[in-house]
Protein backbone atom coordinates (compact mmCIF):
# COMPACT_ATOMS: atom_id res chain seq x y z
CA UNK A 1 0.00 0.00 0.00
CA UNK A 2 1.23 3.44 -0.81
CA UNK A 3 0.05 6.87 0.25
CA UNK A 4 0.58 9.28 -2.64
CA UNK A 5 0.78 13.06 -2.64
CA UNK A 6 -2.86 13.36 -3.68
CA UNK A 7 -3.91 11.39 -0.60
CA UNK A 8 -1.67 13.55 1.60
CA UNK A 9 -3.36 16.67 0.21
CA UNK A 10 -6.76 15.11 0.92
CA UNK A 11 -5.87 14.19 4.53
CA UNK A 12 -4.34 17.62 5.03
CA UNK A 13 -7.63 19.20 4.00
CA UNK A 14 -9.61 16.95 6.34
CA UNK A 15 -7.15 17.70 9.16
CA UNK A 16 -7.24 21.46 8.53
CA UNK A 17 -3.45 21.53 8.42
CA UNK A 18 -1.91 23.36 5.48
CA UNK A 19 0.82 21.40 3.72
CA UNK A 20 3.20 22.67 1.04
CA UNK A 21 4.90 20.43 -1.56
CA UNK A 22 8.04 19.84 0.48
CA UNK A 23 6.13 18.98 3.64
CA UNK A 24 3.76 16.74 1.66
CA UNK A 25 6.65 14.70 0.33
CA UNK A 26 8.20 14.29 3.76
CA UNK A 27 4.81 13.30 5.21
CA UNK A 28 4.19 10.78 2.43
CA UNK A 29 7.52 9.10 3.22
CA UNK A 30 6.86 9.03 6.97
CA UNK A 31 3.28 7.83 6.64
CA UNK A 32 4.24 5.09 4.21
CA UNK A 33 6.85 3.68 6.58
CA UNK A 34 4.37 3.87 9.46
CA UNK A 35 1.64 2.17 7.44
CA UNK A 36 4.03 -0.57 6.31
CA UNK A 37 4.46 -1.26 10.00
CA UNK A 38 0.71 -1.11 10.68
CA UNK A 39 -0.11 -3.52 7.83
CA UNK A 40 1.11 -6.32 10.10
CA UNK A 41 -2.39 -6.45 11.52
CA UNK A 42 -3.64 -8.00 8.27
CA UNK A 43 -1.91 -11.25 9.28
CA UNK A 44 -4.67 -11.75 11.83
CA UNK A 45 -8.14 -13.10 11.11
CA UNK A 46 -10.59 -11.04 13.15
CA UNK A 47 -13.95 -11.74 11.49
CA UNK A 48 -15.58 -13.07 14.65
CA UNK A 49 -13.89 -10.77 17.15
CA UNK A 50 -15.91 -8.10 18.91
CA UNK A 51 -14.17 -4.70 18.73
CA UNK A 52 -12.98 -3.33 22.07
CA UNK A 53 -14.18 0.24 22.40
CA UNK A 54 -13.44 0.79 26.09
CA UNK A 55 -11.50 -1.09 28.72
CA UNK A 56 -13.51 0.58 31.47
CA UNK A 57 -16.31 -1.89 32.06
CA UNK A 58 -18.66 0.57 33.61
CA UNK A 59 -22.07 2.01 32.94
CA UNK A 60 -22.42 5.75 32.86
CA UNK A 61 -23.75 7.17 36.10
CA UNK A 62 -26.59 9.64 36.08
CA UNK A 63 -26.42 12.89 37.98
CA UNK A 64 -28.74 15.83 38.45
CA UNK A 65 -28.42 18.53 35.82
CA UNK A 66 -27.14 21.45 37.86
CA UNK A 67 -24.82 24.28 36.98
CA UNK A 68 -21.81 23.94 39.26
CA UNK A 69 -19.16 26.16 37.74
CA UNK A 70 -19.01 29.87 38.41
CA UNK A 71 -19.35 32.53 35.76
CA UNK A 72 -15.84 32.63 34.32
CA UNK A 73 -16.71 34.60 31.19
CA UNK A 74 -14.02 37.23 31.58
CA UNK A 75 -11.26 34.72 32.31
CA UNK A 76 -12.36 32.47 29.47
CA UNK A 77 -12.52 35.37 27.00
CA UNK A 78 -9.08 36.52 28.16
CA UNK A 79 -7.53 33.33 26.74
CA UNK A 80 -8.80 34.20 23.27
CA UNK A 81 -6.23 35.36 20.70
CA UNK A 82 -8.68 38.02 19.52
CA UNK A 83 -11.78 39.25 21.30
CA UNK A 84 -14.17 42.14 21.19
CA UNK A 85 -15.92 42.73 24.52
CA UNK A 86 -17.92 39.51 25.07
CA UNK A 87 -17.19 37.87 21.73
CA UNK A 88 -14.51 35.76 20.07
CA UNK A 89 -13.40 37.41 16.84
CA UNK A 90 -12.79 35.39 13.66
CA UNK A 91 -12.24 36.39 10.02
CA UNK A 92 -15.41 37.46 8.24
CA UNK A 93 -17.48 34.44 7.10
CA UNK A 94 -20.50 36.13 5.49
CA UNK A 95 -19.89 38.49 2.61
CA UNK B 1 19.75 19.80 57.53
CA UNK B 2 22.02 20.28 54.56
CA UNK B 3 20.90 17.58 52.17
CA UNK B 4 17.15 18.14 52.13
CA UNK B 5 16.81 17.43 48.42
CA UNK B 6 18.42 14.01 48.86
CA UNK B 7 15.63 12.89 51.18
CA UNK B 8 12.81 10.68 49.97
CA UNK B 9 9.26 11.98 50.01
CA UNK B 10 8.41 9.69 52.92
CA UNK B 11 11.34 11.08 54.96
CA UNK B 12 10.41 14.67 54.14
CA UNK B 13 6.80 14.05 55.22
CA UNK B 14 8.06 12.48 58.43
CA UNK B 15 10.47 15.36 59.11
CA UNK B 16 7.80 18.01 58.52
CA UNK B 17 5.31 16.13 60.69
CA UNK B 18 7.80 15.85 63.52
CA UNK B 19 8.72 19.53 63.01
CA UNK B 20 12.35 18.77 62.30
CA UNK B 21 11.87 20.63 59.02
CA UNK B 22 9.48 23.37 57.97
CA UNK B 23 7.74 23.53 54.61
CA UNK B 24 9.68 26.75 53.91
CA UNK B 25 13.03 25.03 54.45
CA UNK B 26 12.07 22.14 52.21
CA UNK B 27 10.55 24.32 49.50
CA UNK B 28 13.53 26.67 49.53
CA UNK B 29 15.93 23.75 49.14
CA UNK B 30 14.11 22.35 46.10
CA UNK B 31 13.63 25.81 44.56
CA UNK B 32 17.35 26.56 44.94
CA UNK B 33 18.35 23.26 43.40
CA UNK B 34 15.88 23.76 40.56
CA UNK B 35 17.30 27.22 39.91
CA UNK B 36 20.80 25.79 39.70
CA UNK B 37 19.61 23.12 37.27
CA UNK B 38 18.27 25.19 34.39
CA UNK B 39 20.61 23.41 32.00
CA UNK B 40 18.50 20.26 32.28
CA UNK B 41 15.54 22.23 30.85
CA UNK B 42 13.18 20.18 33.02
CA UNK B 43 10.81 23.10 33.68
CA UNK B 44 8.59 24.91 31.20
CA UNK B 45 7.06 27.26 33.79
CA UNK B 46 8.60 28.09 37.16
CA UNK B 47 6.34 29.26 39.97
CA UNK B 48 8.95 29.57 42.72
CA UNK B 49 7.85 32.85 44.31
CA UNK B 50 4.31 31.61 44.78
CA UNK B 51 5.62 28.31 46.07
CA UNK B 52 7.77 30.01 48.72
CA UNK B 53 4.83 32.19 49.77
CA UNK B 54 2.55 29.18 50.03
CA UNK B 55 5.17 27.35 52.12
CA UNK B 56 5.41 30.33 54.48
CA UNK B 57 1.65 30.37 54.80
CA UNK B 58 1.60 26.65 55.48
CA UNK B 59 4.19 27.04 58.26
CA UNK B 60 2.14 29.78 59.94
CA UNK B 61 -0.73 27.34 60.42
CA UNK B 62 0.55 23.87 59.58
CA UNK B 63 -1.95 21.06 59.17
CA UNK B 64 0.22 18.06 59.94
CA UNK B 65 -2.59 15.53 59.49
CA UNK B 66 -2.36 15.86 55.73
CA UNK B 67 -0.60 13.23 53.61
CA UNK B 68 1.71 15.69 51.83
CA UNK B 69 2.10 18.47 54.44
CA UNK B 70 3.82 21.46 52.84
CA UNK B 71 5.66 19.27 50.32
CA UNK B 72 6.78 21.20 47.20
CA UNK B 73 6.10 19.52 43.89
CA UNK B 74 6.49 20.27 40.19
CA UNK B 75 4.09 18.50 37.81
CA UNK B 76 4.02 17.59 34.12
CA UNK B 77 2.74 20.46 32.01
CA UNK B 78 -0.12 18.34 30.72
CA UNK B 79 -2.15 18.90 33.91
CA UNK B 80 -4.28 22.03 33.87
CA UNK B 81 -3.44 24.27 36.80
CA UNK B 82 -5.82 27.12 37.57
CA UNK B 83 -4.29 30.54 36.83
CA UNK B 84 -0.93 29.02 35.84
CA UNK B 85 0.00 28.62 32.18
CA UNK B 86 -0.46 25.08 30.86
CA UNK B 87 1.18 24.37 27.50
CA UNK B 88 1.22 20.58 26.93
CA UNK B 89 4.68 21.26 25.47
CA UNK B 90 3.05 22.95 22.45
CA UNK B 91 3.30 26.31 20.75
CA UNK B 92 -0.45 26.15 20.17
CA UNK B 93 -1.07 26.38 23.95
CA UNK B 94 1.88 28.66 24.63
CA UNK B 95 -0.28 31.30 26.31
CA UNK B 96 -3.13 29.20 27.69
CA UNK B 97 -4.09 29.89 31.32
CA UNK B 98 -6.69 27.38 32.55
CA UNK B 99 -9.69 28.58 34.51
CA UNK B 100 -9.93 25.20 36.23
CA UNK B 101 -7.74 22.66 38.00
CA UNK B 102 -7.26 19.02 37.04
CA UNK B 103 -8.75 16.61 39.58
CA UNK B 104 -5.44 14.83 40.08
CA UNK B 105 -3.53 18.02 40.93
CA UNK B 106 -6.44 19.26 43.07
CA UNK B 107 -6.21 16.03 45.09
CA UNK B 108 -2.50 16.71 45.60
CA UNK B 109 -3.01 20.31 46.80
CA UNK B 110 -5.87 19.13 49.05
CA UNK B 111 -3.31 16.96 50.88
CA UNK B 112 -1.08 19.96 51.54
CA UNK B 113 1.44 19.87 48.67
CA UNK B 114 2.66 23.07 47.03
CA UNK B 115 3.05 23.67 43.28
CA UNK B 116 6.61 24.67 42.27
CA UNK B 117 6.18 24.69 38.50
CA UNK B 118 5.28 22.84 35.34
CA UNK B 119 7.59 20.25 33.82
CA UNK B 120 8.61 19.77 30.22
CA UNK B 121 7.10 17.00 28.11
CA UNK B 122 6.76 15.89 24.52
CA UNK B 123 4.20 17.97 22.64
CA UNK B 124 0.74 16.69 23.65
CA UNK B 125 2.61 13.73 25.22
CA UNK B 126 3.42 12.41 21.73
CA UNK B 127 6.98 11.18 21.90
CA UNK B 128 9.41 8.87 23.68
CA UNK B 129 12.35 11.23 24.17
CA UNK B 130 10.97 14.67 25.11
CA UNK B 131 12.42 15.93 21.82
CA UNK B 132 9.05 16.91 20.33
CA UNK B 133 8.52 19.61 22.98
CA UNK B 134 8.19 23.16 21.62
CA UNK B 135 10.27 24.19 24.64
CA UNK B 136 13.31 22.16 23.68
CA UNK B 137 14.67 18.79 24.69
CA UNK B 138 15.40 17.84 28.28
CA UNK B 139 18.68 16.38 29.45
CA UNK B 140 18.90 13.15 31.36
CA UNK B 141 20.76 13.79 34.64
CA UNK B 142 22.52 10.46 34.08
CA UNK B 143 24.45 11.89 31.11
CA UNK B 144 24.40 15.19 29.25
CA UNK B 145 23.83 13.66 25.82
CA UNK B 146 21.05 11.27 26.78
CA UNK B 147 17.32 11.74 26.41
CA UNK B 148 15.34 11.41 29.66
CA UNK B 149 12.67 9.35 27.88
CA UNK B 150 9.22 10.61 27.12
CA UNK B 151 6.73 11.85 27.07
CA UNK B 152 7.09 12.61 30.80
CA UNK B 153 10.78 13.51 30.28
CA UNK B 154 10.80 16.72 32.31
CA UNK B 155 9.20 14.75 35.13
CA UNK B 156 11.69 11.87 35.03
CA UNK B 157 14.64 14.25 34.77
CA UNK B 158 13.36 16.39 37.66
CA UNK B 159 12.80 13.42 39.98
CA UNK B 160 16.12 11.77 39.14
CA UNK B 161 17.98 15.10 39.56
CA UNK B 162 16.09 15.76 42.83
CA UNK B 163 14.56 19.04 41.67
CA UNK B 164 11.24 17.83 43.08
CA UNK B 165 10.78 15.12 45.73
CA UNK B 166 8.15 13.40 43.60
CA UNK B 167 6.00 14.18 40.58
CA UNK B 168 3.15 13.06 38.38
CA UNK B 169 3.25 12.14 34.72
CA UNK B 170 0.78 10.72 32.25
CA UNK B 171 1.08 7.44 30.38
CA UNK B 172 -0.72 6.69 27.10
CA UNK B 173 1.70 4.09 25.71
CA UNK B 174 4.59 4.11 28.20
CA UNK B 175 5.12 7.80 28.94
CA UNK B 176 5.61 7.24 32.69
CA UNK B 177 7.33 3.85 32.70
CA UNK B 178 9.81 4.40 29.85
CA UNK B 179 11.23 7.72 31.21
CA UNK B 180 11.34 6.18 34.71
CA UNK B 181 13.37 3.32 33.26
CA UNK B 182 15.72 5.73 31.42
CA UNK B 183 16.46 7.74 34.57
CA UNK B 184 16.66 5.08 37.27
CA UNK B 185 13.40 6.12 38.92
CA UNK B 186 10.09 4.44 39.76
CA UNK B 187 6.97 5.11 37.67
CA UNK B 188 3.45 3.69 38.02
CA UNK B 189 0.81 3.65 35.29
CA UNK B 190 -2.42 2.94 37.16
CA UNK B 191 -5.42 0.96 35.88
CA UNK B 192 -7.48 2.86 33.34
CA UNK B 193 -10.22 4.60 35.35
CA UNK B 194 -8.20 4.76 38.58
CA UNK B 195 -7.10 8.40 38.28
CA UNK B 196 -9.41 11.03 36.86
CA UNK B 197 -8.60 12.39 33.41
CA UNK B 198 -10.49 15.62 34.16
CA UNK B 199 -8.27 18.60 33.40
CA UNK B 200 -5.51 16.61 31.71
CA UNK B 201 -4.86 17.82 28.17
CA UNK B 202 -6.28 14.91 26.17
CA UNK B 203 -4.16 12.80 23.82
CA UNK B 204 -5.85 9.39 23.39
CA UNK B 205 -8.78 9.22 25.76
CA UNK B 206 -9.19 5.43 25.90
CA UNK B 207 -5.52 5.03 26.90
CA UNK B 208 -4.47 8.13 28.91
CA UNK B 209 -3.80 7.68 32.64
CA UNK B 210 -2.03 9.88 35.18
CA UNK B 211 0.39 8.30 37.63
CA UNK B 212 3.17 8.93 40.16
CA UNK B 213 6.92 9.09 39.44
CA UNK B 214 9.24 8.77 42.42
CA UNK B 215 12.64 7.89 43.84
CA UNK B 216 11.31 4.72 45.41
CA UNK B 217 8.28 2.42 45.57
CA UNK B 218 7.01 3.62 48.95
CA UNK B 219 6.84 7.24 47.76
CA UNK B 220 5.09 6.07 44.63
CA UNK B 221 2.49 4.22 46.70
CA UNK B 222 1.87 7.29 48.85
CA UNK B 223 1.26 9.56 45.87
CA UNK B 224 -0.96 6.97 44.15
CA UNK B 225 -3.08 6.88 47.29
CA UNK B 226 -3.54 10.66 47.00
CA UNK B 227 -4.26 10.96 43.29
CA UNK B 228 -6.54 7.97 42.77
CA UNK B 229 -10.12 9.00 43.50
CA UNK B 230 -13.48 8.44 41.87
CA UNK B 231 -14.47 11.57 39.98
CA UNK B 232 -17.88 12.30 38.54
CA UNK B 233 -16.28 14.82 36.18
CA UNK B 234 -14.64 11.96 34.24
CA UNK B 235 -17.21 9.59 32.73
CA UNK B 236 -14.63 6.77 32.58
CA UNK B 237 -13.56 7.19 36.22
CA UNK B 238 -14.33 3.94 38.02
CA UNK B 239 -15.90 3.74 41.45
CA UNK B 240 -13.99 0.92 43.16
CA UNK B 241 -12.60 0.46 46.63
CA UNK B 242 -9.18 2.10 46.66
CA UNK B 243 -6.52 0.95 49.09
CA UNK B 244 -4.37 3.10 51.30
CA UNK B 245 -1.51 1.87 49.17
CA UNK B 246 1.37 3.14 51.31
CA UNK B 247 -0.10 1.85 54.57
CA UNK B 248 -0.92 -1.55 53.14
CA UNK B 249 2.46 -1.88 51.45
CA UNK B 250 4.21 -5.14 52.33
CA UNK B 251 7.34 -6.99 51.22
CA UNK B 252 5.65 -10.29 51.90
CA UNK B 253 4.96 -11.64 48.41
CA UNK B 254 5.55 -15.26 49.27
CA UNK B 255 3.64 -17.60 46.98
CA UNK B 256 2.66 -14.87 44.51
CA UNK B 257 2.57 -16.29 41.00
CA UNK B 258 4.55 -14.19 38.54
CA UNK B 259 4.23 -14.85 34.82
CA UNK B 260 7.07 -14.57 32.29
CA UNK B 261 5.66 -14.00 28.80
CA UNK B 262 7.81 -15.66 26.15
CA UNK B 263 6.69 -13.22 23.42
CA UNK B 264 8.54 -10.38 25.16
CA UNK B 265 11.80 -12.00 24.08
CA UNK B 266 11.79 -9.90 20.91
CA UNK B 267 14.14 -10.12 17.92
CA UNK B 268 17.26 -8.07 18.30
CA UNK B 269 16.78 -7.47 22.01
CA UNK B 270 20.19 -6.61 23.51
CA UNK B 271 21.70 -9.30 25.69
CA UNK B 272 21.86 -6.81 28.57
CA UNK B 273 18.08 -6.61 28.61
CA UNK B 274 17.76 -10.38 28.49
CA UNK B 275 20.25 -10.66 31.37
CA UNK B 276 18.43 -8.04 33.39
CA UNK B 277 15.19 -9.92 32.94
CA UNK B 278 16.82 -13.17 34.11
CA UNK B 279 18.21 -11.36 37.14
CA UNK B 280 14.73 -9.98 37.81
CA UNK B 281 13.33 -13.50 37.77
CA UNK B 282 15.95 -14.53 40.35
CA UNK B 283 15.11 -11.54 42.55
CA UNK B 284 11.41 -12.44 42.39
CA UNK B 285 12.21 -16.02 43.35
CA UNK B 286 14.37 -14.80 46.24
CA UNK B 287 11.34 -12.88 47.48
CA UNK B 288 9.37 -16.11 47.57
CA UNK B 289 7.42 -15.66 44.35
CA UNK B 290 6.62 -18.57 42.09
CA UNK B 291 7.68 -18.10 38.46
CA UNK B 292 5.38 -19.41 35.74
CA UNK B 293 5.95 -19.31 31.98
CA UNK B 294 3.03 -17.76 30.15
CA UNK B 295 2.11 -16.74 26.64
CA UNK B 296 0.70 -13.43 25.40
CA UNK B 297 0.43 -14.46 21.75
CA UNK B 298 -0.66 -11.11 20.27
CA UNK B 299 2.17 -9.04 21.79
CA UNK B 300 3.69 -8.36 18.36
CA UNK B 301 0.49 -6.73 17.20
CA UNK B 302 0.25 -4.27 20.07
CA UNK B 303 2.36 -1.48 18.56
CA UNK B 304 0.62 -1.48 15.15
CA UNK B 305 -2.72 -1.47 17.00
CA UNK B 306 -1.59 1.41 19.18
CA UNK B 307 -0.46 3.43 16.16
CA UNK B 308 -3.99 3.29 14.81
CA UNK B 309 -6.00 3.73 18.02
CA UNK B 310 -3.90 6.50 19.59
CA UNK B 311 -3.59 8.75 16.50
CA UNK B 312 -7.28 8.23 15.68
CA UNK B 313 -8.31 9.45 19.12
CA UNK B 314 -5.69 12.20 19.01
CA UNK B 315 -6.91 13.54 15.67
CA UNK B 316 -10.36 13.86 17.18
CA UNK B 317 -9.18 15.33 20.51
CA UNK B 318 -6.88 17.85 18.84
CA UNK B 319 -9.60 19.12 16.49
CA UNK B 320 -10.41 21.67 19.21
CA UNK B 321 -7.21 23.65 18.56
CA UNK B 322 -8.47 26.07 15.96
CA UNK B 323 -7.06 29.42 17.08
CA UNK B 324 -10.46 30.82 18.04
CA UNK B 325 -11.16 30.51 21.76
CA UNK B 326 -7.68 30.06 23.21
CA UNK B 327 -4.11 29.40 22.25
CA UNK B 328 -2.01 30.44 19.28
CA UNK B 329 -3.59 31.91 16.13
CA UNK B 330 -2.00 32.51 12.74
CA UNK B 331 -3.89 35.09 10.68
CA UNK B 332 -5.42 33.90 7.43
CA UNK B 333 -7.31 35.28 4.46
CA UNK B 334 -10.54 33.63 5.58
CA UNK B 335 -11.74 31.34 8.35
CA UNK B 336 -10.55 28.06 6.77
CA UNK B 337 -7.20 29.59 5.87
CA UNK B 338 -6.84 30.77 9.47
CA UNK B 339 -7.58 27.26 10.80
CA UNK B 340 -5.13 25.62 8.43
CA UNK B 341 -2.31 28.08 9.09
CA UNK B 342 -2.91 28.06 12.84
CA UNK B 343 -2.66 24.27 12.99
CA UNK B 344 0.25 24.09 10.58
CA UNK B 345 2.30 26.66 12.50
CA UNK B 346 1.01 25.79 15.99
CA UNK B 347 1.60 22.03 15.99
CA UNK B 348 5.05 20.43 15.67
CA UNK B 349 5.97 17.77 13.11
CA UNK B 350 5.21 14.68 15.22
CA UNK B 351 1.80 15.96 16.28
CA UNK B 352 0.92 16.82 12.68
CA UNK B 353 2.06 13.37 11.60
CA UNK B 354 -0.17 11.69 14.16
CA UNK B 355 -3.18 13.89 13.36
CA UNK B 356 -2.75 12.93 9.70
CA UNK B 357 -2.48 9.19 10.50
CA UNK B 358 -5.55 9.44 12.72
CA UNK B 359 -7.55 11.39 10.16
CA UNK B 360 -6.64 8.89 7.49
CA UNK B 361 -7.60 5.77 9.46
CA UNK B 362 -10.93 7.34 10.40
CA UNK B 363 -11.69 8.67 6.91
CA UNK B 364 -14.43 7.36 4.68
CA UNK B 365 -13.49 4.05 3.08
CA UNK B 366 -10.65 3.25 5.50
CA UNK B 367 -12.43 3.09 8.85
CA UNK B 368 -13.17 -0.66 8.75
CA UNK B 369 -9.76 -1.62 7.35
CA UNK B 370 -7.84 0.27 10.02
CA UNK B 371 -9.75 1.58 13.00
CA UNK B 372 -12.25 -1.25 13.36
CA UNK B 373 -9.52 -3.81 12.70
CA UNK B 374 -7.36 -2.25 15.42
CA UNK B 375 -10.22 -2.32 17.92
CA UNK B 376 -10.68 -6.02 17.22
CA UNK B 377 -6.98 -6.76 17.69
CA UNK B 378 -7.10 -4.70 20.87
CA UNK B 379 -9.73 -7.15 22.10
CA UNK B 380 -7.40 -10.08 21.31
CA UNK B 381 -4.59 -8.39 23.24
CA UNK B 382 -6.85 -7.88 26.24
CA UNK B 383 -8.00 -11.51 26.00
CA UNK B 384 -4.35 -12.63 26.15
CA UNK B 385 -3.95 -10.87 29.51
CA UNK B 386 -7.32 -12.17 30.80
CA UNK B 387 -6.19 -15.72 29.99
CA UNK B 388 -2.78 -15.21 31.59
CA UNK B 389 -4.33 -13.86 34.79
CA UNK B 390 -6.20 -17.14 35.27
CA UNK B 391 -2.78 -18.61 36.05
CA UNK B 392 -0.73 -15.76 37.53
CA UNK B 393 -1.07 -12.77 39.87
CA UNK B 394 1.31 -10.47 37.98
CA UNK B 395 3.64 -10.41 34.98
CA UNK B 396 7.33 -9.48 34.92
CA UNK B 397 8.97 -8.00 31.80
CA UNK B 398 11.72 -5.53 30.93
CA UNK B 399 10.39 -1.93 30.82
CA UNK B 400 12.13 -0.99 27.58
CA UNK B 401 14.08 -2.77 24.83
CA UNK B 402 17.18 -0.61 25.48
CA UNK B 403 18.67 1.91 27.89
CA UNK B 404 18.38 5.67 27.23
CA UNK B 405 19.55 6.67 23.75
CA UNK B 406 21.34 9.80 22.61
CA UNK B 407 19.63 13.09 21.87
CA UNK B 408 18.95 13.22 18.11
CA UNK B 409 19.61 9.50 17.60
CA UNK B 410 16.07 8.51 16.63
CA UNK B 411 14.40 11.77 15.61
CA UNK B 412 14.48 11.02 11.87
CA UNK B 413 12.98 7.57 12.09
CA UNK B 414 9.49 7.59 13.62
CA UNK B 415 9.11 3.80 13.56
CA UNK B 416 12.36 3.16 15.46
CA UNK B 417 11.20 5.76 18.01
CA UNK B 418 7.84 3.98 18.34
CA UNK B 419 9.58 0.63 19.00
CA UNK B 420 10.70 2.00 22.36
CA UNK B 421 7.23 1.39 23.71
CA UNK B 422 7.03 -2.26 22.68
CA UNK B 423 6.82 -3.56 26.28
CA UNK B 424 4.65 -0.79 27.69
CA UNK B 425 1.98 -0.28 25.00
CA UNK B 426 0.15 -3.63 25.53
CA UNK B 427 -0.55 -2.59 29.12
CA UNK B 428 -2.34 0.60 28.02
CA UNK B 429 -4.31 -1.25 25.35
CA UNK B 430 -5.56 -3.68 28.00
CA UNK B 431 -6.15 -0.90 30.57
CA UNK B 432 -3.96 -2.59 33.19
CA UNK B 433 -1.65 -1.16 35.87
CA UNK B 434 2.11 -1.40 35.33
CA UNK B 435 5.08 -0.20 37.33
CA UNK B 436 8.69 0.27 36.23
CA UNK B 437 11.42 -0.07 38.83
CA UNK B 438 15.14 0.48 38.32
CA UNK B 439 16.85 -2.91 38.32
CA UNK B 440 20.40 -2.51 37.06
CA UNK B 441 22.78 -0.79 34.67
CA UNK B 442 23.98 -1.59 31.18
CA UNK B 443 27.68 -1.70 30.20
CA UNK B 444 27.71 2.10 29.79
CA UNK B 445 26.38 2.56 33.30
CA UNK B 446 22.92 3.70 32.16
CA UNK B 447 19.94 2.53 34.21
CA UNK B 448 17.61 -0.25 33.09
CA UNK B 449 14.12 -0.95 34.38
CA UNK B 450 11.89 -3.92 34.98
CA UNK B 451 8.14 -3.73 34.57
CA UNK B 452 5.57 -5.48 36.73
CA UNK B 453 2.11 -5.66 35.17
CA UNK B 454 -0.93 -6.34 37.34
CA UNK B 455 -4.58 -7.27 37.06
CA UNK B 456 -6.99 -4.38 36.69
CA UNK B 457 -7.36 -2.49 40.02
CA UNK B 458 -4.61 -4.59 41.59
CA UNK B 459 -2.15 -1.71 42.12
CA UNK B 460 -1.50 -2.87 45.67
CA UNK B 461 -0.19 -6.22 44.47
CA UNK B 462 2.27 -4.81 41.92
CA UNK B 463 3.40 -2.16 44.40
CA UNK B 464 4.07 -4.93 46.93
CA UNK B 465 6.05 -6.99 44.41
CA UNK B 466 8.00 -3.87 43.38
CA UNK B 467 8.62 -3.03 47.06
CA UNK B 468 9.95 -6.51 47.80
CA UNK B 469 12.13 -6.64 44.69
CA UNK B 470 13.44 -3.10 45.26
CA UNK B 471 15.04 -4.24 48.49
CA UNK B 472 16.75 -7.21 46.82
CA UNK B 473 17.90 -5.15 43.82
CA UNK B 474 19.31 -2.36 46.00
CA UNK B 475 19.73 -0.07 42.98
CA UNK B 476 21.96 3.01 43.20
CA UNK B 477 21.67 5.78 40.63
CA UNK B 478 24.95 7.24 39.31
CA UNK B 479 24.22 10.94 39.26
CA UNK B 480 27.15 13.31 39.59
CA UNK B 481 25.40 16.72 39.47
CA UNK B 482 27.51 17.54 36.35
CA UNK B 483 25.08 20.30 35.36
CA UNK B 484 25.62 22.29 38.57
CA UNK B 485 28.47 24.72 37.99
Amino acid sequence: MSIDLKTIKHISKLSRISVDEKKAEKLAGDLNSIFDFIEKLNELKTDNVEPLTSVAETTLKLRSDEVKSKNLRDQVIKNSPKENEDYFVVPKVIE
Amino acid sequence: MSDITKQSLSDLVENIKSKKLSSSEVTKAFVERSEKSKELNAYITEDYTNALNKAKKFDEKPNLDLKLPGIPMAVKDLFCTRDLKTTAGSKILNNFVPTYESTVTQNIWNEGAILMGKLNCDEFAMGSSNETSFFGNVQNPIDKNLVPGGSSGGSSSAVAAQLTPITIGTDTGGSIRQPASFTGTVGLKPTYGSCSRYGIVAFASSLDQAGPMAQNVKDCALLQEVISTYDEKDSTSIDFKRNEYSKELTKDIKGKKIGIPKEYRVDGMPKEIEDLWKKGIEYAKDCGAEIIDISLPHTNYALPTYYIVAPAEASSNLARYDGVKYGFRAEGENLIDMYEKTRSEGFGAEVQRRIMIGTYVLSSGYYDAYYLKAQKVRKLIKNDFDDAYKKVDAILTPSTPSSAFKIGEKTNDPVSMYLNDIFTVPVNLAGLPGISIPAGHDAKGYPLGLQIIGKAFDEQNILNIAYAMEEKINFKNNITDWWIK
